[in-house]
């Protein structure tokens, strides 16, 4: 049973990112919105942690909270995929569980 | 899918009542129910009438409000955590003995019983809040 992460806190502030990774199984989606959008940027002392999980698991960023951070998409990890809301909303209907990571 | 929102967040708190609106605009367009809002916590200020902000800022209550009628959505604030923080209905506000009102249309006050129904009654409960 495939779960979707949202987590919306920045991983250099909030330990919440840190916690998701550390209970999400693999065949899981993490979604990136708000504060979290920043831990999608590729070379950061997040990444590398970020990169692991993307081993089994799918990751999102939704692209507007990135670009209202002044980040754009080719600073993104690859293998990152991109979403709007309406791709937030496939995701939350794809998963048969959410959990928002407040 | 049927869906139920939950918001614990305030319209100044962060981002998440716009996460959250923006998020439920999205689902309705794509065709799904949405079965409930329930705001809890400070997500209760999001159902004020009485909030001036500057001409040029977003008014997230009012566009709460719009949808809501709009799309007749069940939009229901927590009543411990509403009448903390001094929001009330015309009824609400009698029972308490105050002397006014400050629910905007197309929002109403119930329990938290409302959340836990709208968790059975929903394919999805999505939780937005800081």
């Amino acid at each position: 049973m495939a779960m979707l992460h949202i987590v919306n806190k920045s991983p250099f502030e909030k330990v919440t990112f840190d916690s998701c990774l550390g209970h999400a199984s693999a065949g899981d989606s993490i979604l990136m919105i708000e504060d979290a959008a920043v831990g999608a940027i590729d070379g950061t002392a997040f990444a590398d942690k970020l990169k692991a999980a993307m081993a089994d698991k799918s990751v999102y960023v939704l692209a507007g909270d990135l670009t209202a951070r002044g980040l754009s998409e080719d600073r993104i990890i690859d293998g990152i995929k991109t979403v709007d809301y309406a791709g937030f909303v496939d995701l939350t209907a794809d998963n048969e569980t959410t959990q928002s990571w407040l | 899918m049927k869906y139920t929102v939950m918001i614990n967040e305030g319209p100044y708190q962060h981002q998440s009542s716009d996460t959250a609106l923006q998020f439920v605009r999205a689902a309705l367009e794509k065709g799904h129910e949405i079965f409930r809002v329930f705001f809890y916590h400070d997500g209760v200020n999001n159902g004020t009438r009485l909030s001036v902000p500057p001409a040029d800022d977003r008014l997230l209550q009012k566009e709460w409000s719009e949808l809501g009628l709009e799309h007749g959505l069940d939009l229901v604030i927590c009543i411990a955590a509403a009448q903390r923080r001094g929001l009330m209905d015309e009824s609400e506000a009698k029972r308490q003995g105050l002397d006014a009102d400050n629910i905007i249309e197309g929002f109403r006050i119930s329990g938290l019983g409302q959340l836990i129904e709208g968790g059975i009654q929903s394919d999805r409960t999505i939780v937005f809040g800081d």
